[in-house]
């Protein structure tokens, strides 16, 4: 399985661009998957679950759009679905056909936000609090 | 704030799968991706290959394993330029590997390279390295119902290698099933039986491959011809 190597490549796209528009984070990644790769979504899910902890993309979905299978008769130019199996044109048999769509795996967007995970509106309330948090504070700016 | 992407994940492996094709294309040489489960027969049939081609023309060939020199070691052994790539643990080949590899190969000197990809009926399909054809290798002792197991490898393969057939008769292996499911996968694949270590049928493979490899070398040389004029 390689869906480690996808998910870093996922990561580094999206990383680019949410750094170029000067992004703090991203909440949402937005992927195309065909039926015909050889991608499993659980393994995705927890190549990408265990991979954007201490990245921009920590928390964020991964909404994954699955592409049908369709393709194209040679002869007679009909276009038409299909699963792995039993690709023929249902209008001449012909079994002469080109795949259209199916082997699809692209990203698509990406979902930004400005603020960073760590700078929730409840952080910004240390003035409220007591000692122990101004030295929490004052640590984390070492 | 949504900001669009639309890019291939595999991006970056198709830029150097198009890189390599490039190199390929102004070398001529053609370049055969081989596909099976681990012990299929890769080695054994790349070996009867080159006794087949081997006087027509320059072969060489890329030898992916996890890990270990021994398949390359086989093919140097008779004569032929061999490149060992060692994934260090990756399942597949990926095309900057191929580029590394290439740069070890006369390619000038070369018609033909054969890549061993590794053993796997998944990954390898996912990944273009910039060959001119993906072929697989099913064996008789894994049984004829990989197809349904493992169909995708079956859709994208050019051509299908069916080895070991020397050993038909020790198992249930349901050769006109097989084909039938091939077939529904892949229609226009030729299935061809054959016996690495004995020679056997390599005559048919060897004669199909030769007819693609021409016909992928008048192509280019009908571009060259365009781009030129
Ligand atoms: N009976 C029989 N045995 C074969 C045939 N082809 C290969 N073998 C045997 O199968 C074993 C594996 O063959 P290889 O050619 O090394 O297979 P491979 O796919 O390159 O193996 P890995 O690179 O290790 O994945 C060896 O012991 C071969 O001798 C064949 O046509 N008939
Ligand atoms: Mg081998
Ligand atoms: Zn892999
Ligand atoms: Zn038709």
């Amino acid at each position: 399985m390689h869906e480690m190597g996808i998910v870093a490549s996922i990561l580094d796209a999206s990383v680019e661009a949410a750094s170029k528009q000067g992004a703090a984070r991203i909440t949402e990644i937005k992927i195309s998957v065909g039926e015909l790769t050889e991608i499993q979504e659980f393994a995705l899910d927890f190549a990408f679950t265990a991979m954007t902890p201490g990245t921009m993309a920590e928390g964020a979905i991964l909404t994954v759009n699955h592409i049908g299978a369709s393709s194209r008769c040679v002869s007679c130019d009909v276009e038409f679905e299909h699963g792995r199996f039993e690709i023929v044109c249902p209008k001449c048999s012909g079994f002469l056909c080109e795949l259209i769509t199916g082997r699809e795996l692209s990203i698509d967007s990406i979902e930004i936000d400005d603020a960073p995970l760590d700078a929730k509106p409840t952080d910004g309330d240390e003035t409220n609090e007591d000692g122990s948090n101004a030295d929490t504070a004052s640590g984390a700016g070492e | 704030m949504e900001i669009d992407i639309s890019k291939p994940i595999l991006d970056r492996n198709e830029r150097l799968a198009s890189e390599n094709r490039a190199l390929f294309d102004a070398n001529d040489v053609f370049v055969l991706d081989l596909m099976a489960s681990p012990g299929a027969g890769k080695t054994s049939t790349i070996l009867a290959t080159i006794a087949a081609l081997r006087d027509r023309y320059n072969i060489a060939v890329i030898e992916g394993d996890i890990a270990s020199r021994v398949d390359a070691e086989k093919i140097s052994a008779h004569g032929i330029p061999a490149v060992q790539i060692n994934t260090g643990g990756a399942c597949h080949l990926e095309s900057d590997m191929i580029k590394r590899a290439i740069n070890a190969l006369d390619l000038a000197s070369l018609d033909i390279i054969i890549i061993e990809n590794v053993g796997n009926l998944v990954c390898p399909t996912d990944f273009y390295l910039g060959e001119d054809a993906k072929v697989m290798i099913l064996s008789i002792p894994e049984g004829h119902d990989k197809p349904y197991k493992y169909p995708n490898i079956f859709a994208i393969a050019e051509a299908v290698i069916l080895n070991k057939y020397d050993t038909l008769s020790v198992f249930d292996f349901d050769e006109p099933e097989f084909r039938q499911v091939v077939h529904s996968l892949n229609p226009t694949a030729p299935v061809f039986p054959v016996s690495a270590t004995k020679g056997d049928g390599i005559d048919a493979w060897a004669q199909w491959l030769i007819a693609r490899i021409e016909s992928a070398k008048a192509a280019r040389s009908l571009s060259k011809g365009s781009d030129v004029s």
